[in-house]
């Protein structure tokens, strides 16, 4: 199929088992399954009836994907065996390469991917802090008694695990994001 | 018994208590660890909210860490257990995917051969490979009279795990053989929220809340984890929900296996007691000093055991201190 053919449904399905979204049959069990459900602006049903739809721009730009918390529920509880969490990961790329999307969501996940990249491990309070100064400064006041138990603990490190092959893993991840493109 | 051991980021750190928990417990059922050598972050989930193949190439550098004389690797922490099998399902699914994948790798000098290699979560090891038998011949100082609601969370049971993934019941039967008293919980397999502490505060606050409100409401005197973000969600944050709330939880929350060394007979500290937020320590003076066990009680019980669990309704909020 031609780029320009393309559907947004075609897009969308582009993943491993994502063939699976075309055969549902709207009968919603994924919502009342969800436990964000209720802050979403539309249900994963009504989005994946947006998606058959077409609606392209409205799907992209809503906070469904974003509150989808990985659960699982849906996807072990749907009668047509669609991976709806990988879905919903899937509408979240989508919606980053489209420029939809207010940067404080996406940014935990990528100062997380940031920090995995450069140094092969997650460094939770450079994670921390480092997102909760930069987007809710003010909140970064009410949340430092949890960090400063978590620091007294000796739950956080002070500065970040290098691994060995820190360069290696940077080459295997920078030849995956030039291979990448198709998914 | 030898295995390939993925510790994964958290229990460097924030989760030392699981790591050493559970080297300690494998250690006394005869199972040897082998970490991996130099292992790196799994992504969690966010690298699938990203980038897909970078997210799959990241997982199987780790897959191709795993000695050739191996075949299994266990991970504790159940994001990193399921991303590991994850990335072998779909490799060894999508031939394409697993090229890609590889043709990745090959950038470091690596390769991962789909199907080699399965991913195990820790509990699902200890359940699985050891009868109850078997465990409960370690057990030392039983847990008696302590009331623990067991917590397995999403991705320990689902999409992937060999329990019932809306009413697992391996924990119970584990924490049962090392004597506790296992209360009632049907929301065992409930959302800790996950990363949504930090995305939007309010919506984990609740489900947190929910969770927490139950195990009160069970009179459970610890929620037990198998988890490291459902750790860090229902005992880190277990303050500021109290505080957005009005609420009065204490409710320590360790992981299964430091519950296991102690019924093994270890010492609290040896497996990490004292790295909580939320204080073990009227848990542990229990475990020290067990109550008397009560005479049954003459009247009818309000529920008879038997009957299906009843979830709590999520408002209005009825805790009292």
């Amino acid at each position: 199929m031609s780029e320009e053919k393309k559907s947004f449904l075609d897009e969308v399905t582009a993943i491993p088992g994502g063939e699976r979204l075309r055969t549902c049959i709207q009968c919603g069990t994924c919502g009342g399954s969800c436990p964000s459900g209720p802050d979403m602006d539309y249900t994963p049903r009504e989005i994946f009836a947006m998606i058959m739809a077409g609606m392209r721009e409205q799907v992209l730009k809503s906070n469904t994907f974003w509150f989808c918390v990985s659960c699982y529920f849906c996807t072990v509880r749907c009668p047509q065996n669609i991976p709806i969490t990988d879905i919903m990961y899937r509408l979240k790329r989508m919606a980053i390469q489209a420029g939809y999307f207010e940067a404080s969501i996406t940014d935990f996940s990528e100062t997380f991917v940031g920090q995995v990249e450069t140094y092969g491990r997650s460094f939770e309070l450079g994670l921390a802090t480092g997102h909760y100064l930069r987007h809710h400064p003010l909140q970064s006041v009410r949340m430092s008694p949890l960090m400063l138990g978590m620091i007294s603990r000796g739950r956080m490190a002070f500065t970040p695990q290098r691994i060995r092959g820190a360069r290696q893993l940077r080459a295997i991840l920078r030849r995956a994001k030039e291979l990448g493109g198709a998914w | 018994m030898r295995y390939a051991y993925f510790p994964g980021c958290s229990l460097e750190r924030n989760a030392a208590a699981y790591d050493v928990s559970f080297r300690l417990v494998a250690d006394a059922l005869g199972i040897e660890l082998v970490e991996l050598d130099d292992w790196n972050c799994c992504g969690a989930t966010e690298y699938f909210s990203l980038d897909l193949l970078p997210a799959y190439a990241l997982v199987a550098r780790n897959l191709a860490l795993v000695a050739p004389d191996l075949d299994q690797v266990i991970a504790p922490c159940s994001a990193c257990y399921y991303n590991m099998l994850k990335t072998d399902k779909s490799m060894a699914e999508h031939a394409d995917l697993a090229a890609a994948v590889n043709e990745a790798l090959a950038a470091g000098k690596m390769h991962y051969e789909p199907g080699r290699v399965r991913s195990r979560h820790a509990l699902d090891v200890i359940v699985e490979d050891f009868s109850l038998e078997e465990i409960a011949a370690h057990v030392r100082k039983p847990l008696h009279g302590l009331r623990l609601a067991p917590y397995y969370g999403c991705v320990t049971v689902r999409p992937a795990g060999h329990d019932n993934p809306e009413y697992p019941e391996r924990m119970d039967r584990l924490l049962e053989a090392l004597g506790a008293e296992v209360v009632d919980y049907p929301v065992k397999a409930d959302c800790c929220g996950g990363h949504m502490t930090q995305i939007s505060a309010d919506t984990a606050y609740e489900m947190i809340r929910y969770l927490l409100h139950n195990a009160a409401r069970a009179g459970a005197d610890a929620l037990v984890t198998a988890c490291p973000m459902c750790q860090l969600n229902l005992d880190a944050y277990q303050g500021q929900v109290n505080a957005h709330f009005g609420t009065s939880f204490h409710i320590p929350v360790p992981y299964f296996t430091q519950m296991m060394g102690l019924a093994f007979g270890m010492e609290p500290e040896q497996l990490g007691f004292g790295q909580e937020i939320v204080s073990a320590g009227p848990l542990l003076e229990k475990w020290r000093n067990p109550p008397p066990e009560e005479e049954p009680s003459a009247a009818k019980p309000r529920r008879d055991k038997q009957a299906l669990p009843m979830p709590e309704p999520l408002s209005p909020i009825r805790i009292t201190p």
